[in-house]
């Protein structure tokens, strides 16, 4: 009897089987990850949730009968209370389960309707997001150099002793010994039991002799030439390499002057959500920028940023201008991806567009990979005229192609446009 | 006898866990007198037990997405507590391998090695149908074989290729074994071989028939139809094999991955006709083999307590209106059962046993009389041997008629004088997998015209193929065999055509 300890053993041995299904359910699960998003914010979807998708996609078929009209039998057990010739009416659904008996393995063929997957955050976005693509990667190459790794930088002849390369050691090593003419461990037994058969027998005096003086030589340069020397010794060396790591900055402008409803307010911070996780598969830092205002503008942390209400009336150019100071101060053109979304319900005072305009073509457009204006309406509200600010925008975003707008009345749009905004077609263009 | 305890306390450890297998080792050799495959026991996590069930118990497969499909099932309602794994793994393999949960106290570990690694070890080794049908010694390689050659296969031909071959010869497997040929033992090693050879010799006969069929026919007497199944071995219970060696479209790699599909699927073929003999066997042995360590002085009463209590759960038989009941069976229920009840018989018998059972009734041998058991039945006969009124009594069997054109089901036997032989009778058909798999057969090749491939369904009515799987599954059928695939269901006592089902090969392959 062996007693194996198989838990060290590497695991994930499914994950391959695990993609392929993947893979293969891959539009239900797409569909079902887009559902999951409607229901919870998409931090925490993103968390091991389970989907549900329709187990059609993954049926596996076979011939197997059915039962549906004559005469059958079955032996059940627990009987309390019937006997010979009691009637019973059938249980709804069918008699599940008795029908055969336990005896056949049975085929859940048709029971299932639905199968749950648990999906790892990365599966989840993977499938979320894709066929999405950044706009304008142009900029990618600004990166920071914070992060350095090491890299290989061919060999020494010191090191730690974890860096030892033991192939070219061991190589160094067995070319000294050749050279050097080290016995071999066979012929020093050879010799060995040649002399121990000598011995025994007690004939040849003269040839035993000169195979003692042989083995005490051979002996003598074994101890001389070591197996392995310290000059074999050869160690992988390591330099380290400052690695740049691409990093963006984004900032979520909003309206929370008293005409934004909390319904809108959701469709904004769910926009906000969706451009910060892809931006988080992208860069390796992303750093968010809150502003919000009214007729004055500040920045905010996110928990305020979302929740706390205010009213005031709307002056949009003081977010614009709060945005190019932030920036300036902290994130420099040459060194950030910047990327920022507005979102407004549209008012402001009419004299103020003008400034706004100017700010964002002057100011923002030169220094942001994209800049993103979402208009949220009511819900179910028909699309009204055009707003000020919108108007406004219109006439810049015809020639500056990182300006993109798109209004958004419905939770169930919010992906829509947003795949809008970034589907690939924005890279190529 | 050893009075000192094995272990005490819940923990267990490397020494503790070869302690308790010698100590159970000596009672199941010595005392039960079983023969068993030598043992290897490994120790594996729960993520890993997993893995074994996503293989349906095979210690290694080679790569499809179904694998992935059913342990991501089992992640799923493991994770969410709705099941627990089990204690045990066993493979039917020489040597017998017994996957244990690390999670498992010490007298879980003990309770598992009697279970696994001599009762189940010693069923595998002398069931007939086992011995029949599965080379216990070859099966490790088999797989070993069969997961290198799939991923070779994938790397020259692609993972998409591969993978609709495997799909297709998946939703064929149930109708890919053999079902009557158990005269000859399943040596898979030295059968590769043979096939392979006899495969090769096949493909050449055929070709040159294939050649034969747009020209001038030289004989168009009444015995051509005759000549032409004989020459195809038809007609052929066996889908997967007929289409392995007769489609006309597959290329060499196609043949022999269907070819890896059947065999293990003929591997698992006598599995579930003596799931009820088998865990009934291994958990009489367990049982008896705790108890033994308990009247020993082996493991102390706490330990015992523990014994109890996991086979309570083991064998726990839901009534046919509880919630948690399927209305089926419980095997170890009843396999537990009916073993205790033919060492009862045997010792201790009433008249009743006496009459229903006078072979065995007081022969005072029950280890003897169950080991015959266990070697030479299945659970068809098993139940329709050895179910005694005892036991019928004690699960208060009845049997109910389902009548479709009655409203309601009828009662018509319960544990009674009357009922006794009835109950046995049915219960013992509804292991039979006769009756539940279908009979489905190749019977002809239209070779003259468009090389359609007909199969037949007897049956009767009211008992037909579930419509939609059959067609996916035939449209898989067509795809191996490369031409039209037409499946008829024909009443076997009257030969009238009850359903037709046809599927067109895809045009490109």
């Amino acid at each position: 009897m062996d007693i194996i300890d198989r838990r060290p053993n590497p695991h994930g041995k499914n994950l391959e089987n695990r993609q392929r299904v993947l893979a293969r359910a891959r539009a239900a699960l797409k569909q079902a990850a887009r559902a999951a998003i409607d229901k919870g914010t998409l931090r925490e979807v993103g968390h091991d949730q389970a989907v549900v998708i329709p187990a059609d996609s993954l049926h596996e078929p076979s011939f197997h009968k059915v039962f549906t009209s004559g005469k059958r039998e079955f032996v059940l057990s627990g009987n309390r209370e019937f006997s010979v010739g009691d009637k019973i009416p059938r249980p709804p659904g069918g008699k599940a389960g008795g029908g055969d008996g336990s005896g056949a393995g049975q085929d859940g063929g048709e029971g299932e309707d639905a199968f749950r997957f648990v999906l790892t955050r990365d599966e989840f976005l993977d499938l979320f997001f894709e066929d999405l693509e950044l706009p304008d990667l142009t900029k990618n190459q600004i990166l920071a150099t914070e992060t350095v790794v090491p890299v290989r930088t061919g060999i020494s002849a010191d090191g730690a002793p974890s860096q030892i390369d033991m192939a070219r050691t061991m190589r160094l090593s067995m070319a000294r010994r050749i050279g050097l003419r080290r016995p071999k461990s066979a012929e020093v037994l050879a010799l060995e039991a040649e002399i121990t058969a000598l011995e025994e027998s007690g004939d040849q005096p003269e040839r035993l002799a000169e195979l003692r003086a042989e083995l005490a030589l051979i002996q003598r340069r074994l101890a001389r030439v070591p197996w392995i020397d310290p000059v074999d010794l050869r160690y992988r060396r390591y330099a380290a390499s400052p690695k740049p790591s691409a990093r963006a900055a984004v900032f979520c402008l909003m309206d929370v002057s008293g005409s934004m409803s909390e319904h809108m307010k959701d469709l904004a911070k769910r926009f906000f959500l969706l451009l910060h996780v892809f931006l988080e598969r992208r860069y390796k830092r992303v750093e968010l920028v809150f502003i919000r205002h009214t007729e004055t503008a500040e920045e905010v942390d996110e928990q305020t940023f979302f929740t706390d209400p205010r009213t005031g009336g709307t002056v949009v150019s003081t977010a614009l201008a709060e945005l190019v100071r932030i920036q300036r101060e902290r994130y420099p053109q040459d060194s950030w991806n910047i990327y920022a979304a507005q979102a407004s319900d549209g008012d402001n005072y009419s004299t103020d567009t003008q400034h706004a305009v100017s700010i964002l073509e002057k100011d923002i457009l030169p220094v942001v990979q994209h800049f993103a204006y979402i208009e949220v309406a009511a819900s179910g509200a028909v699309i009204h005229g055009e707003t000020d600010l919108w108007r406004g925008y219109k006439l810049l975003s015809e020639r500056a192609p990182r300006l993109a707008m798109r209004r958004v009345a419905d939770r169930r749009d919010i992906f829509p446009v947003f795949r809008d905004l970034f589907g690939r077609k924005m890279a190529a263009g | 006898m050893q009075s000192s305890l094995l272990y005490s306390g819940t923990n267990w450890d490397f020494s503790i866990l070869r302690r308790s297998y010698d100590a159970i080792e000596r009672i199941a050799l010595d005392e039960l007198e079983l023969e068993v495959y030598p043992n290897r026991i490994e120790i594996i996590t729960s993520e890993q037990m997993l893995d074994v069930y996503t293989a349906h118990g095979m210690p290694l497969t080679y790569r499809h997405w179904s694998y992935g499909k059913r342990f991501l099932q089992h992640e799923a309602s493991y994770r969410q507590g709705f099941s627990s794994l089990a204690y045990e793994v066993v493979i039917n393999s020489n040597p017998c391998i017994s996957y244990l949960m690390e999670e498992n106290t010490a007298t879980m570990q003990a309770l598992v090695i009697a279970h696994a690694a001599f009762g189940h070890n010693h069923f595998f080794r002398n069931n007939h149908l086992f011995r029949q049908w599965t080379d216990a010694s070859a099966v490790l390689d088999y797989l070993e074989f069969a997961r290198s050659y799939i991923a070779a296969c994938e790397d020259r031909h692609g993972t998409s290729a591969v993978e609709r071959v495997l799909d297709a010869a998946h939703a064929l497997s149930s109708s890919g074994v053999h079902r009557h040929d158990g005269a000859r033992p399943l040596n898979l090693k030295a059968d590769q071989k043979r096939e392979r050879e006899r495969r090769e010799h096949d493909e050449r006969m055929f070709n040159d028939l294939w050649r034969t069929v747009p020209g001038t026919r030289p004989s168009l007497d009444t015995d051509h139809i005759g000549e032409r199944r004989r020459l195809l071995g038809l007609p052929e219970e066996n889908l997967l094999y007929f289409i392995e060696k007769a489609s006309p479209r597959l290329q060499p790699w196609e043949r022999e991955v269907i070819r890896i599909v059947r065999l293990i699927s003929q591997y698992f073929y006598p599995q579930p006709q003596v799931k009820l003999m088998n865990e009934g066997c291994a958990t009489w042995v367990h049982q008896r083999i705790m108890t033994r360590l308990h009247e020993t002085g082996q493991i102390d009463d706490a330990a015992f307590l523990e014994v109890l209590h996991a086979t309570t759960n083991v064998i726990t038989q839901p009534g046919f209106d509880h919630p948690a009941g399927s209305g089926g069976f419980n095997p170890y229920a009843l396999g537990y059962a009916m073993m205790s009840d033919i060492e009862r018989v045997c010792v201790n018998p009433t008249e009743e046993d006496r009459n229903w059972f006078p072979d065995i009734a007081g022969n005072g041998d029950p280890t003897g009389t169950l080991r015959h058991a266990w070697a030479n039945f299945r659970d068809e006969s098993f139940v329709l041997q050895y179910l005694s009124p005892a036991v019928m009594r004690r699960f208060r069997m009845f049997r109910l008629l389902d009548d479709t054109t009655a409203p309601t089901l009828l009662v018509d036997a319960i544990h009674d004088d009357a009922g006794y032989r009835e109950i046995r009778r049915s219960l013992s058909r509804a292991y039979d997998p006769a009756e539940s798999d279908p009979d489905i057969q190749v019977v002809d090749v239209d070779l003259a015209g468009d090389r359609r491939l007909m199969l037949q369904h007897r049956t009767r009515l009211g008992r037909l193929l579930a419509e939609r799987d059959a067609q996916a599954t035939l449209a898989h059928a067509a795809a191996l065999w490369g031409y039209e695939v037409k499946l008829e269901e024909i009443d076997s006592a009257t030969e009238v055509v009850l359903a037709t089902h046809t599927a067109r090969a895809p045009a490109h392959r």
